[in-house]
């Protein structure tokens, strides 16, 4: 099973060049501060990805997974620790690198499906032509085609997240950044969705940092898992997931995948 | 059943419910024999509309023209200050709970003093119709403005986008659907702003006219009068209605 994991990079490092990791973080720690409360954010934070990985964060409220995943996006500075994105293989440019999903799909109820796509294009000052093509490329991907013309309203939940997934491609940002995108959805739609993003991540090629607090999700989903533990809020552990691509629901079955959750259980102090 | 599913069928009840109030009215005096000068017959009424003494076409343009005038300048004004407070905070902080201990001032109470200091006329009158319609728009709208989803301003701001493009892209058409329910509320309240004002001191309008019927218990045209401002108040209703349907998507109309 070893074999498999370096065939599920989606990117090759050009000749004569080690694989050097996409994000580096070391130490990283954050305290939010107000008045004279101090409140530990997240400590310890020190991983890798490599491009073209999907890592999951996973762990409790509290525990600075989605604090994380704001400094990755730059919306947050951090205290102690060096973060750093990119490398020469792999510039990265914060300003349009960076695509978001959020919990809720978050579409702008007056923009139509393409449009509310097209938002980070906006932005960004993107041609619209060109955008508007991958756009609808974008929707065909995340299977939303024939819908290009709804107002969100008109979609269920899952579909609008789809959409919202679309969004956070449209700029071809080299980051995506997901915080418990599925979260809201019922456990069958959930699933379903689990696999979208499998197929979704793979042919976009893009590197994912995905944030849930669903275990088995975290082990089903991730390349890489990334452990944190709240109370106080650290990083507890990080391994990397030895399970062939594509993955299949089957596999949640295997004995493999057990030891993987288990690992992540005890470290919760659940088991 | 099909009369509730359908939009024509509840279209045909709406219509049904106002001929019966009609019907109602018609019986109660008819049946009651209830004096003319306490409730006349719609038929009565309407007759009242051919008395040509009572100048109908001017006075109804003139009300028309003070519930119309001071509502158009509320929206204005209401709207722009709203946008004034989400450009600067201090200003929101220092006005904002002014403007709600003004807002708790009944304006009717004002209506002398307007008189004193506009004398009396079509525009005092529009300032009635103004100050009362004008803070249900200035409130609805800076809260419209204010709802912005902390995880869009993150998306945003992942972005570099703009102050601007925030407010131009997400901030003003979120709050549209907003500024269309203190609309409503405004248009309601516009009418009363306006007749109270021709209660007060007018020589013109269907107030005004409504006070010099009474004299002569000339009831019949006082319903008609009634009658007309209430159809004032319908048409600017349904101005806003119509407005809000061609601008704002139906999921995202408050209620």
């Amino acid at each position: 099973m070893n074999t498999v994991t370096a065939t599920a990079r989606a990117e090759v490092p050009p000749p004569g060049s080690a694989v050097e990791p996409f994000i580096h973080l070391a130490g990283v720690s954050k305290v939010y501060r107000s008045g004279r409360k101090e409140h530990l954010a997240i400590s310890d934070a020190t991983f890798d990805v490599m491009p073209g990985d999907l890592v999951a964060l996973v762990g409790p409220s509290g525990c600075g997974k989605s604090t994380l995943l704001k400094i990755l996006a730059g919306l947050h500075g951090h205290d102690q620790g060096t973060v750093r994105i990119g490398s020469p293989a792999h510039p990265f440019d914060p300003a349009r690198d960076i695509g978001m999903v959020f919990q809720s799909p978050l579409l702008l109820k007056w923009r139509r499906i393409l449009d509310n796509v097209l938002l980070p294009a906006e932005l960004l000052g993107i041609p619209m032509a060109a955008a508007k093509e991958r756009a609808r490329e974008l929707l065909a991907l995340v299977g939303l085609t024939g819908y290009e013309d709804k107002y969100p309203y008109e979609l269920s939940g899952g579909m609008q997240q789809r959409a919202a997934i679309a969004r956070s491609l449209i700029h071809d940002p080299k980051l995506v950044l997901m915080d418990e995108p599925f979260g809201a959805l019922d456990a069958l739609t959930r699933e379903k969705m689990n696999l979208e993003l499998l197929r979704i991540w793979k042919e976009s090629g893009k590197t994912i940092v995905f944030v849930t607090h669903g275990i088995s999700e975290a082990v089903f989903l991730g390349s890489r898992v990334v452990v944190f533990t709240a109370g106080p809020a650290r990083m507890a552990d990080n391994f990397e997931i030895q399970l062939p691509h594509p993955r299949t629901l089957d596999m949640k079955t295997q004995e493999q995948f057990g030891v993987y959750t288990r690992r992540i259980y005890r470290l919760l102090g659940m088991e | 059943m099909d009369l509730l599913n359908s939009k024509l069928g509840r279209y045909t009840l709406g219509v049904v419910a106002h001929l019966l109030l009609l019907l109602c009215w018609y019986l109660f005096v008819r049946l009651g024999e209830v004096p003319r000068f306490v409730m006349p017959s719609p038929a009565d009424t309407l007759a009242a509309l051919f008395v040509s003494d009572y100048g109908w076409w001017a006075n109804t343009a003139v009300t028309a023209t003070e519930i119309f005038g001071g509502y158009a300048l509320a929206l204005v004004v209401g709207v722009l200050l709203a946008l004034l407070f989400t450009w600067s905070k201090t200003l929101e902080a220092l006005m904002l709970p002014l403007l709600v201990t003004l807002n708790m001032i009944p304006k009717v109470a004002l209506g002398p003093l307007i008189i004193v200091w506009f004398k009396y006329g079509v525009f005092p009158n529009s300032m009635m119709a103004f100050s009362i319609a004008v803070f249900p728009i200035l409130l609805t709208t800076a809260r419209g403005l204010r709802e912005i989803e902390p995880d869009l301003l993150d998306l945003v701001r992942s972005l570099r986008g703009s102050r601007w493009q925030l407010f131009t892209k997400i901030q003003l058409p979120g709050a549209l659907p907003y500024v269309f329910a203190g609309m409503k509320v405004a248009a309601i309240l516009a009418v009363a702003g306006a007749i109270v004002g021709e209660f007060l001191g007018s020589d013109r309008g269907l107030g005004y006219l409504m006070l010099q019927v009474q004299v002569t218990l000339d009831t019949p045209a006082m319903f008609m009068a009634v009658i007309l401002i209430t159809l004032l108040g319908m048409l600017l209703y349904g101005l806003v209605m119509l407005l809000e349907h061609l601008f704002v998507v139906k999921d995202a109309r408050v209620s």
